[in-house]
């Protein structure tokens, strides 16, 4: 019994961890080429970029490129430090950071990856992790123990097989059916 | 007529009180009339809440500045419709309206109880307990009748100007039917744990009324998206604001539940899983409600800062205290019938896309309370805005797009290799092919994230449309062969008509599958679009991708509610017009409050979207702001099918009477077991 279920297995897995590796594959080459993709921009893309990771502080609570607020002078004048900024040729992160110098740290529009900021990047990391993985986990015990249920159920065929199978043929329809 | 609102609220308190306790003792005791009493205090909540919510109405129409509710959130030249929406529009008014449609819920769940008299009688008891929570608050410290102190002005405030437009008289109340919605499946839920429901009937109730919830949940969140993309004029419709995650909070947990609850119905497992995400999913609502109403956290359209945030806290407790207490105490009723066998199978897929909702639904809720946390652990607050939340977000909706196409093509319990093959081998080479069309069109994944993230959103929707597309075709075929010679029944149409008619749920929920698709098509668009600014005289240019935009004039005009001043522009397109726009500013008179009408020219391809963003004060030219914005079309029609994929999934099946009839009497041979108690 236990030979036969081993060679079930195997043959569910070859097909599997083929596809596994088309896929592990294709996510070496799409890292490949994001990494070659990854040269520098224009100043208005730069602008554009660096324009979405600042906030507007008048209180409208939005992006400082996405201010709505009709005739808003710290967006205009948010915007007319950003433009003098790239134009004096700073990199990203010293104009970002003469940024928080002026305007404290709820200007950037999401936390930094240093101190207790880094929490708000990991949490839904491990969260997603824990979950699929404990997913999982709890499936292969799942899997396990049905399969000891099955190992230790009476073989088909003795008395009263055919209301049996009548009874399978019924639970396959109702769980198929949808 | 303000004494009446505020008596008509009195009642209906004392009837929720009286519908809770007549309600409970009625259950205990066995009592049949006392039960009968109850329900119909319940259908007098009901009366009492829309008599006072009539009144609010009339005193907004009569322009009755005496109530300060009506002084801060109307004036007299407001047009009628607006003077309307007033009643949802500030913090008390809105909660009363909240109330309202808690008791039209509470009517139809109290109107229908020969469904299950024991199941409603109940639901009838836990729902009378949420009543009297939000009518308490409307009694005490959110009082919609509350009088204006001192001398009374002779006009209003009037209405944000933001709120002064047609989707925002239906965007709340479709968001509030779908928040308050979540309460009945958690009522009926809750029931049937207190009362050890034996049978399935009780989830079947559950799933229809939390697709009703859902469905209005849905609406009111792209209505909502739509508002926010015409109205607030930043070029955008998901903002990622505190309150529109909140609305995304149960519309996530939901979701999970409308897949998972397949796995009880059909299979008998996941009970448990089933009864916490109906409970998280009203938990949320409440809570969703609580951060938009308290000032925990800052957004651009909460409500203002209010007291009413400890009571929430204090009921959010209560309920979670019932429910952990039920669960425990009941928790060997929910014991699954089977295991999970394979990790390729149905099963498994729903339990991915419940694992994957889930997260997503963290990561919402993380992100949006982050800056109180922050604030309380570090003493100063952060921001986390949209690049955190898209970050987060983008790569697990993908693997849920992955899952809506693998998911559906799976087999209950397990699935092999060759049936893996066989069913994705052809939508899989369509969707590669859509990948290299893209990049034959000039999309180049690899220069930036937010292309790759396009290129594999479009990838992932032609796989969905693929397996959806062929699942509908080869059912169609095999109806239309076996009708072949039946005049004209042997056509695939016809097939395909049949076969949906015979499981509305499943093809329902293809359609809805297909929506959503066409939705992420659109999200897809994003990382294409393009603005720029620019200040225009008489005969001036701005060119914005294939258009050339030329200022022909402005005008100017005056209305008893508002003065306007709007620009007229002339669309070329390959030196040929196509098209005249006109951007306006408007400037409310009694609000003193200035707010834009944007000017959009919608496409399949793109949208062409003007912002009057002002004028500059030496020369009076106006200031032009251009989007454009692809395929923002399809997100609107990717809603229209998630909504008509929705309504077919409610639809009975076509041939299921007999079937119906069968289980119908089995499942009334339960009850009596179910009235005789645990």
């Amino acid at each position: 019994m236990s030979s036969r279920m081993g060679s079930q297995t195997t043959a569910t897995v070859t097909p599997l961890r083929r596809i596994a590796s088309h896929w592990g594959i294709l996510l070496l080459l799409t890292s490949v080429l994001l990494l070659m993709g990854a040269s520098g921009d224009t100043t208005g893309q730069r602008f554009d970029r660096l324009g979405h990771n600042l906030m507007c502080t008048c209180g409208c609570s939005q992006i400082l490129l996405e201010c709505n607020h009709v005739g808003c002078a710290v967006s205009e004048q948010m915007r007319k430090e950003l433009k003098d900024a790239l134009a004096t040729g700073q990199s990203d992160d010293v104009i970002l950071a003469g940024f928080v110098t002026k305007y404290g740290p709820t200007v950037l529009s999401a936390p930094t990856t240093t101190g207790f900021n880094r929490v708000a990047w990991i949490m839904p990391v491990v969260i997603f992790v824990a979950a699929v993985g404990g997913l999982v986990w709890v499936v292969r015990i799942w899997q396990r123990r049905s399969r000891m249920q099955l190992a230790a159920a009476p073989p088909l065929g003795a008395g009263g097989a055919g209301e049996e199978l009548d009874e399978f043929r019924r639970r396959a329809r109702e769980e198929t059916e949808l | 007529m303000p004494q009446l609102g505020s008596f008509s609220l009195l009642v209906g308190l004392a009837l929720s009180v009286y519908a809770f306790g007549a309600g409970l003792l009625a259950i205990f005791w066995d009592d049949d009339r006392l039960g009968e009493t109850a329900r119909r205090a319940g259908i007098g909540i009901f009366w009492a809440v829309t008599s006072a919510s009539a009144v609010l109405v009339w005193a907004a129409f009569h322009n009755d500045f005496s109530l300060a509710y009506i002084l801060h959130h109307s004036n007299r030249a407001l047009p009628g419709a607006y003077k309307f929406a007033a009643l949802w529009s500030g913090q008390e008014g809105s909660l009363l309206f909240w109330c309202w449609l808690l008791a039209c819920y509470g009517l139809v769940l109290r109107l229908r109880y020969k469904v299950d008299t024991r199941l409603v009688a109940h639901a009838s008891v836990v729902i009378s307990a949420v009543q009297i929570f939000f009518l308490l608050l409307v009694n005490v410290p959110a009082h919609p009748f509350a009088m204006t102190p001192g001398a009374i002005p002779a006009d209003g405030n009037g209405l944000n100007p933001l709120l002064q437009y047609p989707e925002m008289v239906i965007h709340p109340p479709m968001l509030y039917l779908g928040y308050v919605g979540m309460t009945v499946p958690f009522c009926f839920a809750l029931a049937a744990l207190i009362m050890r429901y034996p049978g399935e009937k009780w989830i079947h109730i559950t799933r229809r009324w939390t697709m009703v919830g859902w469905l209005f949940l849905t609406c009111g969140i792209f209505l909502g998206s739509y508002w926010a993309y015409r109205v607030l004029g930043w070029g955008g419709w998901w903002g990622w604001d505190p309150v529109e995650n909140a609305s995304l909070l149960p519309w996530l947990t939901g979701t999970a539940f409308l897949h998972s609850v397949m796995m009880q119905e059909k299979r008998g497992m996941m009970k448990v899983w089933n009864m916490w995400l109906i409970f998280s999913t009203f938990l949320l609502s409440i809570f969703g409600t609580f951060l938009t109403r308290s000032g925990v956290v800052s957004s651009v359209h909460a409500f203002a800062e209010s007291n009413i945030g400890p009571y929430f806290v204090i009921f959010l407790a209560i309920i979670f205290a019932a429910c952990v207490f039920f669960f425990v105490k009941n928790r060997s009723h929910l014991e699954s019938e089977h295991k999970l066998e394979s990790l390729v199978s149905r099963e498994s897929s729903f339990l991915f896309n419940n694992v994957l909702l889930l997260v997503a639904a963290f990561a919402v809720l993380w992100g949006t309370l982050f800056p109180v946390l922050s604030e309380w652990v570090t003493g100063h607050k952060v921001t986390v805005g949209p690049p955190f939340f898209n970050k987060v977000n983008i790569p697990i909706a993908l693997f849920l797009l992955l899952l809506t196409a693998v998911g559906p093509l799976l087999a209950w319990r397990k699935t092999s290799g060759e049936s893996l093959r066989r069913n994705f081998l052809v939508p899989g080479i369509i969707s590669l092919l859509s990948g290299v069309a893209l990049v034959a069109m000039g999309v180049r994944p690899w220069e930036d994230v937010s292309y790759f993230y396009s290129t594999v959103t479009i990838m992932l929707s032609v796989l969905v449309a693929s397996t959806v597309v062929s699942e509908f075709v080869r059912g169609g075929l095999v109806i239309a062969r076996h009708n072949q010679g039946i005049a004209w029944q042997g056509n695939i149409f016809y097939g395909m008509y049949i076969l949906t008619r015979r499981n509305m749920r499943r093809y329902g929920g293809y359609v809805v599958h297909f929506g959503v698709i066409v939705t992420m098509i659109g999200f897809a668009g994003v990382a294409f679009y393009q603005n720029t600014e620019k200040e225009l005289g008489f005969g001036d240019k701005l060119e914005i991708g294939h258009y050339t935009l030329v200022c022909r004039s402005y005008t100017q005009d005056d209305k008893p509610n508002y003065s306007s001043e709007r620009a007229i522009l002339d669309i070329y397109r390959n030196g040929k017009q196509i098209d005249t726009m006109y951007p306006e500013q408007r400037f409310y008179k009694a609000s003193g409050q200035p707010a834009t009408m944007v000017a959009n020219r919608s496409t399949m391809l793109e949208d062409l979207y003007l912002v009057y963003t002002g004028k500059n004060p030496e020369n009076g030219h106006p200031i032009i702001k251009a989007h454009l914005n692809p395929l923002v079309w399809w997100i609107w029609s990717g809603a229209h099918f998630i909504l008509v994929g929705t309504l077919i999934a409610l639809i009975p099946n076509l041939q299921s009477k007999k079937k119906k009839t069968a289980r119908e009497a089995a499942l009334e041979a339960a009850v009596p077991v179910a009235a005789g108690g645990d």
